[in-house]
């Protein structure tokens, strides 16, 4: 399955809990967005598709 | 140092819900470490600074979630580097996902060299979310009609720029700020091309209500001390405007009289 996570296609990605701990181990401060759409942390275990992008985000400098 | 300033005689700052002792916001880009930023916030005494959200960096050490945390103030996620109102409005529902708030100060850029914001995409933003329970705080052009229009979208301030982001360039349009204090019933809080103390202070003469600046103090070359001149100017700025000025004159006015002058 092709799964993108921020950009770069990843192996073994099964779920956005997956997606998001192939990146980083932080829980608090992180938000995910499914092929442009807000994902709610009590949906991260929804299985994912072929073809699917992934964004994790957090707090960074700016503004 | 007397200690009557400001806030003997000030009302603390209210937006939306909140209320802030101090009147000056600060962005975060541009610090050089996270120890750096820490300790500007600490010496700007704000209570409130802005961040961006962005992909996680897997290589990154420490957050500044946890600078934001150590130092006791409140985070105020923004949308920056968004073009579109619908790119705008995803960032600011990923930023209440990540960080839990219902604030965000909107920013839709409309142009890459000048960073000036888009007009017509960011009333369509900041409507949009609105209507969703945001507090929005936009980042808008020196225009007294947008930002009436803004106000009247529901947004909790309005923060007109003083010049482009990061010129350093100070007040372009004081006359223009002017109107925008003069009319807006939600507080108007100057954000963007602040250069030194002066600047801040000016704009907080003309009337805002608060100073959002970044650039200014992270860029600095002691970035706390700049923190700390900015945390003067802006209480410095806010005594004069309530004090009330002197009108200008074209001509000299003794302040010492004639009266009783000797014949010499």
């Amino acid at each position: 399955m092709n799964i993108e996570v921020n950009g770069e296609a990843r192996e073994g990605i099964a779920t956005i809990t997956d997606a998001v701990a192939a990146v980083t181990t932080a829980r608090r401060g992180i938000a995910v967005a499914l092929n442009g759409e807000v994902v709610p942390r009590s949906e991260w275990d929804r299985p994912l598709a072929d073809g699917d992008a992934v964004e994790v985000l957090t707090a960074t400098q700016g503004g | 140092m007397d200690q009557r300033t400001t806030t003997r005689t000030d009302a603390d700052l209210k937006i939306a819900d909140k209320t802030f002792t101090s009147r000056l916001i600060l962005g975060t880009g541009g610090a050089a470490n996270h120890a750096q930023l820490a300790e500007a916030i600490t010496a700007s005494g704000t209570e409130l600074v802005t961040v961006a959200l962005r992909r996680v960096d897997p290589g990154a050490s420490g957050s500044i979630l946890d600078v934001i945390e150590r130092c006791g103030v409140e985070l105020l996620p923004n949308t920056a580097g968004c073009f579109t109102a619908e790119q705008a409005v995803r960032t600011a529902k990923l930023a209440r996902e990540a960080f839990g708030t219902d604030w965000i100060k909107l920013e839709v850029i409309g142009d890459e060299d000048t960073l000036l914001p888009d007009p017509v995409e960011l009333l369509d933003a900041a409507e949009t979310l609105v209507a969703d329970g945001f507090t929005v705080l936009p980042y808008t052009s020196d225009d007294p009609v947008l930002a009436r229009r803004l106000e009247d979208a529901g947004c909790a301030a309005v923060m007109p720029l003083a010049a482009p982001i990061g010129t350093g360039l100070g007040v372009r349009n004081p006359h223009n700020l002017a109107l925008i204090c003069e009319h807006a019933n939600v507080p108007v809080i100057c954000d963007a091309g602040i250069g030194t103390a002066s600047d801040a202070a000016l704009a907080m003469e003309l009337g805002c209500s608060a100073v959002l600046l970044a650039t200014a103090v992270t860029r600095a070359a002691d970035p706390a001390l700049m923190a700390a001149a900015m945390r003067d100017a802006v209480n410095a700025g806010r005594a004069a405007r309530l004090a009330g000025r002197i009108p200008k004159r074209h001509l000299a006015n003794a302040s010492s009289s004639f009266d009783g002058m000797a014949d010499l």
